[in-house]
């Protein structure tokens, strides 16, 4: 699976990247043309992280806050806060995705999906009181920036997943809802449960062995 | 990054990126994926989950002044926060090592007899966890049965019934499941054992005494 470094150096001085040619029977849209691009254009938040990151855009980080902040807060009132709390939770969610910008990896995670780790760090801190251990972080330097390819091909699995998780019965989606908005314990989730998780997996799978690669 | 044959079940990785672990299990998962990669890859795709939730339309108007506010809270931070120190030939992964304040040789071990060390680390109620050392060849002491029991190697190794647990490996146990793991001839053997049964704890006996008083 992993490409040796001077495979993946001159990988990416062509781009387009040839990242997923052909054995990517699932994907529909055409590689090299504009048109994988002008669905992702309207919201391309990992450019607009990037922007906070790289410029302390504060436009950038208007758009982000717009779309992101309503939703945290209602997750966080989902899970049993007070509206004065959600608010003041939410801005200190917001806060921290400023100042951890420069740890966001697009080639790993969607920007929902960071949003959301924080959010839920944030809840389990303020209306749980409980301390959260998060595992050794992996950082990665601007030697081993992710590829543009991995960061497009991470949004499209996050789309598809999140079909998916709409596309589910009735019964088995109120459980997850259930599981990440309320307070479902570990042992009340079905050792199986059913979701959709391969694709995405094996993705993030090689995005870790590329970073590994990358710090070694 | 080890070879690591015992990975953690789905109901656990879903139960902490959805928040709703204890604290000890947590952390036991939490320094479970510092060694593994195909379970970090597994939690993040259950955090992508988490994600695809958070990104429908639910939302909740924020106050009209709360961009500007949250500016100023950006404005008013210090520095930047920084990745955890990587651990790099440490027994002990990060998250591990701030609960017990340094690597192995920061660890209070108290004697339980037998040659078997223990050091309970401070966390929620909910459940228990704490770092044990058995001596090479000796038996592991029964940290309780009732619900559930997850106990993750860090240095040494054992055997059971269900194989060879070496660094970086978790066995999961419930009610059901009788074990007798014993630590590998010729090292200590370091686990990291978690139990939401507390109250058995204070029973704790070594199993060599245990054919005496049965199960």
């Amino acid at each position: 699976m992993l490409k040796d470094t001077a495979v993946r150096e001159v990988d990416a001085k062509n781009k387009p990247s040839p990242y997923g040619g052909g054995h990517e029977s699932t994907t529909t849209q055409p590689r090299g043309s504009a048109s994988p691009m002008t669905k992702v254009q309207d919201h391309d938040w990992p450019a607009l992280v990037r922007r906070i990151h790289m410029d302390r855009d504060r436009k950038a980080f208007a758009q982000i806050f717009s779309h992101f902040a309503p939703r945290v807060k209602s997750f966080l009132m989902r899970g049993g806060s007070g509206e004065t709390l959600a608010e003041e939770c939410t801005q200190e969610v917001m806060a921290t995705l400023w100042q951890k910008a420069h740890l966001f990896d697009p080639s790993r995670a969607s920007v929902s999906t960071w949003i959301f780790t924080i959010a839920r760090n944030k809840k389990i801190d303020a209306l749980r009181k409980q301390k959260r251990p998060e595992p050794e972080d992996l950082p990665w330097g601007p030697e081993a920036e992710p590829d543009q390819a991995d960061v497009l091909v991470m949004q499209q699995e996050t789309t598809r997943l999140a079909q998916a998780v709409a596309e589910l019965p009735e019964k088995q989606r109120l459980l997850i809802e259930q599981a990440y908005f309320g307070d479902l314990s570990h042992s009340e989730i079905a050792e199986e449960t059913g979701l959709p998780l391969g694709t995405i997996k094996s993705r993030i799978r090689l995005a870790l062995e590329r970073l590994r690669h990358a710090m070694k | 990054m080890e070879q690591i044959k015992h990975h953690l079940t789905d109901s656990l990785l879903m139960g902490y990126a959805s928040g709703n672990l204890p604290e000890a299990f947590s952390l036991v998962v939490a320094t479970h994926i510092s060694l593994c990669d195909e379970c970090r890859a597994r939690l993040a795709s259950f955090d992508a989950v988490g994600g695809a939730l958070i990104d429908e339309d639910d939302t909740v108007e924020m106050t009209e002044n709360a961009l500007n506010a949250t500016l100023e809270l950006i404005a008013r931070a210090s520095s930047a926060p920084k990745p955890s120190t990587p651990t790099k030939g440490a027994v002990l992964p990060s998250p591990l090592q701030g609960y017990v304040g340094g690597d192995l040789d920061s660890v209070r071990w108290r004697n339980l007899g037998g040659g078997v060390k223990h050091a309970v680390l401070k966390t929620s109620s909910q459940a228990t966890v704490r770092l044990l050392q058995i001596p090479a060849g000796a038996a592991m002491p029964d940290h309780g049965h009732n619900g559930t029991e997850l106990t993750l190697v860090l240095k040494g190794a054992f055997q059971d019934e269900d194989g060879r647990f070496g660094r970086g490996d978790i066995e999961i146990a419930n009610e059901d499941l009788h074990h007798t793991p014993i630590a590998e001839e010729g090292d200590v053997c370091i686990c990291l054992a978690a139990t939401d049964a507390p109250l058995r704890f204070r029973r704790l006996i070594p199993r060599i005494a245990q054919p005496f008083i049965g199960i």
